[in-house]
């Protein structure tokens, strides 16, 4: 191999672009554009030949990278993937370090890296990586795509490629100029994508986005193509129409009006001809689709319609040709019929792929949301790396207006971050350390750092969207009645063709073999198997996505087709309409008075407790802003309470059991416990200095919306019935809180589901929300489950539908939804089936005996043509679904 | 009834016996998918007006492997489902596209475009 003296690319000499001779040697170019480069200034080149080489020894360093070649030895961590035993950390060890310049290599079986310590002078990454590879393992390291702008001469690959690959950091760069992209391989906690972009703007190249990071569709591109070529094939076929039509009339066109018989029959033949290459290309994806499926014995729409203008250009032609074998008045051809219906059928085609593309719109959206790069701090550095490299617990910072990349639960700073996309809660959710972040949702206001937990396939935009998928293929149960009739349909509606045409060769009127022809054509043209197949796919398809852009993620068709018949919905208490955590609701004195000291003194001695109560007391104080101190002497009394210390003041807290224990006389509280008990709060005696001092309450407290949604869904004509574990006290007054009138107690967890049972005994279709966790068992003995989802966990397996968001108003819009949707279905397979049980037989003749009406094979033709389009663009109707109850 | 009724009448029904044979009775091909050496039991198929093969036998709890490679650019076939194991696929037009699962419980399974109007049919035994 030689170099090229101009962009310093090897080249074969036996397979250069070009040679020339100067100054007596001989160099060898890649390209035209070298070799116009070389000739203009041949003496720059000529003496220059050897400066490539140079910039690609390290020993020659970096102008614009800083790396000082002074400096003999270098350390690098080299993240390796797949460690897996103590034996292989020294075969990787080995191999690196008989890598020529490597002084020791470190392989660290709990970090998953490889420290080597090395001389740059005499080894690269690339050699180092390659030895790691050699001994069986992958070298981690990023890879990212970066767009070149106005990347032309082929010759600055190599400079630019040179200059990436001698940046510290980067293990291997390619330029295509093709794509105008750089594919770079780089150790992220080495090179920082700033220092990347710097690389190639160094040669004077702007950076930009990679094409194709961004999200290619192929099913879209294909479309658009297959959309061109339609309406190519229409517009060829519907100019062709025209004059066939004028010829086929000639009674309508004052011209032909008087032309005589020869002259027809000179224009019909002219017809017959331009309807040839009608027939063989606007129409040849009906006759390849003919055959490609009558040779898997199968029929289809192709079939029919390949059977229908197949047959009319045949008869025609043989009218045409041979007239006198045909009985008077029955020589005349079809060719119209054979454009027309062809254009027509074409141009259905075409709309139905442009509505089709639509229905797939909210999972194109979902996809889209996915963030790009993600800027990590690894061992304290900050770098931009391709989301696709992020793994978990990485520390990754996310600024105002950024998008964050990946779940995450968040250990520095806050913010408000706009979740709508995820979970359809229109309002920012304030976010502060310990609170978990969902990937692909917009951090609003304040920089934030979180510590990623899911990442890749476990995140939960990803999850969404394979659920989605999944859901979107799946099929309705009352889909399956279409699916039967539509394995029959076309094989049957090609015998009543030929049974129509019996009947009216042998009872017509004359001219009977028209009669016949035309009917029988029109009955192969006019069904339209399409429409029933399309008929309910389409509409899930958009149901489903239009519930997920809600933040409500149906399992499957089945489902969804079932929750629109429910007409009872058990919400589990805990958790589901209320918060699910206890929190501090009353603070009484005795006597009256202020209650903050009283709180500020029992939440004291609380702070060194860790009952789910004592939590709810110290949170309640420390939202009041008092301050709590250390309590002294604590000590836990199982089933009474607490006693210790504060301030030097003797500090008793528990319930009227503990009050009696210690002598204390309480009864003036009581009525007041007894009063907050009646209201499903849990009431604790305090007791300062052997005197009852006062009581403090604790519940778990409905969610804001959790009484409008239960409104909503009385509104809907549900019967609502909370199930819980709870006594029967609590448990009536959070049911008198949100207007529940069947309250189902004392339920152990483990009776849920027998619970629900028993509702369906009654004959009811039972919808069972929960939390997913505690309910699995009554989620799936239900008709329907509905898991509130708690954030990032969506993929809840017992569940047929997941409500992202954690508001009972999910349910409300997940029944609309639902109910949307089977709507749409059954005007769809209703209207698939109308259309084509009236249409066969009327096309078939049945009216002409006691009206006269006959179908035009061209009505026929327009029928077909529009009603898979009318089916498709159905359903497309319900993009523009709103929840109506649940707006409010 | 005349003589071009009587032959009519006669063809008429006889072709009409056969679409039916032809479509719904005629014997079928059945193709077994390949198990490699790893259990992996794979089969390709053509997609172009129909799935070829459309019969393919597997064996119940060995993971499959079906590639589908569609050669049509009608939109029709652009999907494939198997919707009883929740798997389906967008078949760019030329691109081969693999379908992987683990059929558990023997039986006969369907598998179609989106539309069903192509259909295949899965047995696992």
């Amino acid at each position: 191999m030689v170099r090229d003296p101009v962009c310093g690319m090897e080249v074969d000499p036996a397979s250069a672009f070009a040679t020339r001779d100067f100054g007596g040697r001989t160099f060898y170019f890649c390209s035209e554009n070298c070799v116009n480069q070389f000739e203009a200034d041949p003496h720059k080149y000529a003496e220059d030949t050897d400066a490539p080489e140079k910039a690609r020894s390290p020993l020659a360093g970096s102008v614009t990278t800083g790396y000082n070649p002074a400096l003999t030895r270098t350390r690098v961590d080299i993240p390796v993937i797949g460690i897996d035993c103590i034996s292989c950390v020294q075969t990787i060890e080995r191999s690196i370090e008989s890598v020529a310049g490597v002084d020791k290599a470190t392989v660290s079986l709990a970090n998953e890296t490889a420290t080597v310590e090395y001389d740059p002078s005499q080894a690269g990454l690339k050699e180092l990586t390659g030895a790691i590879k050699s001994a069986g393992y992958r070298a981690g390291g990023a890879e990212l795509r970066v767009g070149i702008g106005d990347l032309r001469c082929a010759s600055c690959v190599g400079f630019i490629e040179d200059e990436l690959r001698s940046t510290p950091g980067v293990i291997e760069a390619t330029v295509n100029v093709g794509t105008q992209e750089a594919i770079v391989k780089y150790l992220p906690q080495a090179a920082t994508l700033k220092q990347i972009e710097a690389a190639i703007e160094s040669w004077g190249y702007k950076t930009r986005p990679a094409a194709s990071d961004e999200p290619e569709d192929k099913t879209q591109q294909e479309h658009e193509r297959e959309y061109r070529s339609l309406m190519a094939k229409f517009w060829f076929a519907a100019i062709v129409s025209i004059p066939v039509l004028v010829a086929a009339y000639p009674s309508f066109t004052p011209l032909l009006r008087n032309a005589s018989e020869t002259t027809l029959r000179w224009l019909w033949a002219l017809s017959g001809f331009v309807t040839l290459p009608v027939l063989f290309w606007s129409g040849r994806g009906f006759f390849t689709g003919a055959w490609a499926a009558l040779k898997h014995r199968s029929a289809n729409m192709n079939t029919l319609i390949a059977l229908g203008t197949g047959a009319a250009w045949l008869y025609s032609g043989v009218a045409v040709l041979a007239p006198q074998i045909f009985p008077e008045g029955t020589s005349e051809p079809f060719y119209d019929v054979v454009a027309v219906v062809i254009a027509l059928v074409v141009l259905g085609q075409a709309l139905e792929l442009r509505a089709k593309g639509r229905t797939s719109e909210a999972i194109k959206k979902l996809m889209g949301l996915q963030a790009k790069t993600a800027r990590v701090i690894r061992g304290g550095q900050e770098m931009d790396i391709p989301i696709e490299e992020v793994i978990v617990a990485d520390l990754v910072q996310v600024r105002p207006g950024e998008k964050v990349p990946v779940d995450g639960e968040i250990v520095e700073g806050s913010s408000a971050v706009d979740e709508s996309m995820i979970t359809g809660e229109s309002l920012p959710v304030s976010k502060k350390p310990g609170d978990e972040v969902i990937g692909a949702t917009i951090n609003k206001t304040g920089a934030f750092k979180f510590r990623a937990t899911k990442v890749g396939k476990d995140t939960a935009l990803a999850q969404i969207v394979k659920m989605v998928q999944e859901a979107q293929s799946s099929k309705a149960p009352i889909a399956r009645l279409a699916d039967v009739v539509s394995g029959y349909f076309v094989p049957a509606v090609m015998i009543i063709a030929i049974l129509t045409f019996v009947v009216w060769f042998d009872f017509g009127p004359s001219p009977a073999l028209i009669f016949a022809l035309v009917t029988s054509v029109t009955v192969l043209i006019i069904a339209c198997p399409c429409a029933l197949g399309l008929a309910t796919p389409m509409s899930l398809m958009v149901g489903i996505g239009k519930g997920a852009e809600h933040g409500i993620l149906i399992r499957s068709g089945e489902a969804l087709q079932t929750a629109q018949a429910l007409n009872t919905v058990v919400l589990d208490k805990t958790g589901t309409i209320t918060k699910g955590s206890p929190e501090l609701t009353d603070v009484i004195v005795a006597g009256g008075g202020s209650g903050d000291e009283l709180l500020r003194l029992a939440a004291s001695v609380e702070t060194v407790s860790e009952h789910p109560l004592a939590e709810a007391i110290v949170k309640g104080a420390k939202d009041r802003g008092l301050a709590l101190v250390e309590p002294r002497d604590f000590e836990a009394i199982p089933g009474y309470g607490v006693t210790a210390r504060v301030e030097d003041r003797r500090l008793a807290l528990g319930n009227l059991k503990l009050m009696a224990r210690l002598e204390i006389d309480a009864a003036d509280l009581q009525a007041e416990a007894t009063k907050l008990a009646d209201d499903g709060k849990t009431p604790m005696f305090v007791a300062i200095d052997g005197q009852a001092a006062g009581v403090i309450a604790v519940a778990d407290t409905v969610k804001e919306d959790s009484a409008q949604a239960i409104a909503a869904m009385h509104k809907m004509g549900l019967e609502v019935v909370m199930i819980t574990g709870d006594n029967q006290r609590t448990a009536a007054a959070i049911a008198r809180q949100v207007g529940i009138d069947r309250v189902l107690a004392e339920v152990l967890p483990e009776d849920k589901a027998y619970n629900v049972h028993l509702l369906q005994a009654e004959g009811k279709k039972v919808a069972m929300v929960g939390d997913g966790i505690n309910d699995a068992p009554a989620l799936a003995q239900a008709d329907v489950g509905l898991a509130i989802g708690t954030g990032t966990d969506v993929a809840i397996e017992a569940s047929d539908i997941t409500l992202i968001r954690g508001s009972l108003m999910g349910v409300v819009t997940a029944m609309e939804v639902s109910r949307a949707t089977m709507r749409n279905i059954k005007q769809n397979l209703v209207g698939a089936f109308v259309y084509n049980t009236m249409g066969v037989p009327i096309a078939a003749g049945v009216l002409f005996p006691f009206f006269g009406i006959l179908l035009s094979p061209l009505l026929a033709g327009a029928a077909m043509a529009f009603s898979s389009v009318t089916v498709v663009s159905n359903a497309n109707r319900l993009r523009a679904f709103k929840p109506r109850y649940s707006a409010a | 009834m005349t003589t071009p009724q009587i032959i009519v009448t006669f063809s008429g029904l006889l072709l009409s016996a056969f679409v039916a044979w032809f479509f719904w009775f005629a014997p079928r091909g059945r193709s077994h998918a390949t198990a490699g050496t790893s259990g992996l039991q794979e089969a390709s198929i053509t997609v172009k007006g129909g799935y070829s093969p459309d019969f393919i036998v597997v064996k119940a709890g060995q993971p499959v492997r079906f590639t589908f490679t569609r050669q049509e650019s009608a939109s029709c076939s652009e999907q494939v489902i198997f919707s009883d194991f929740g798997q389906s696929a967008q078949l760019p037009e030329g691109e081969p596209v693999a379908i992987e699962f683990t059929p558990d419980k023997p039986g006969e399974y369907e598998f179609h475009c989106q539309m069903g109007m192509l259909r295949g049919k899965l047995l696992v035994e």
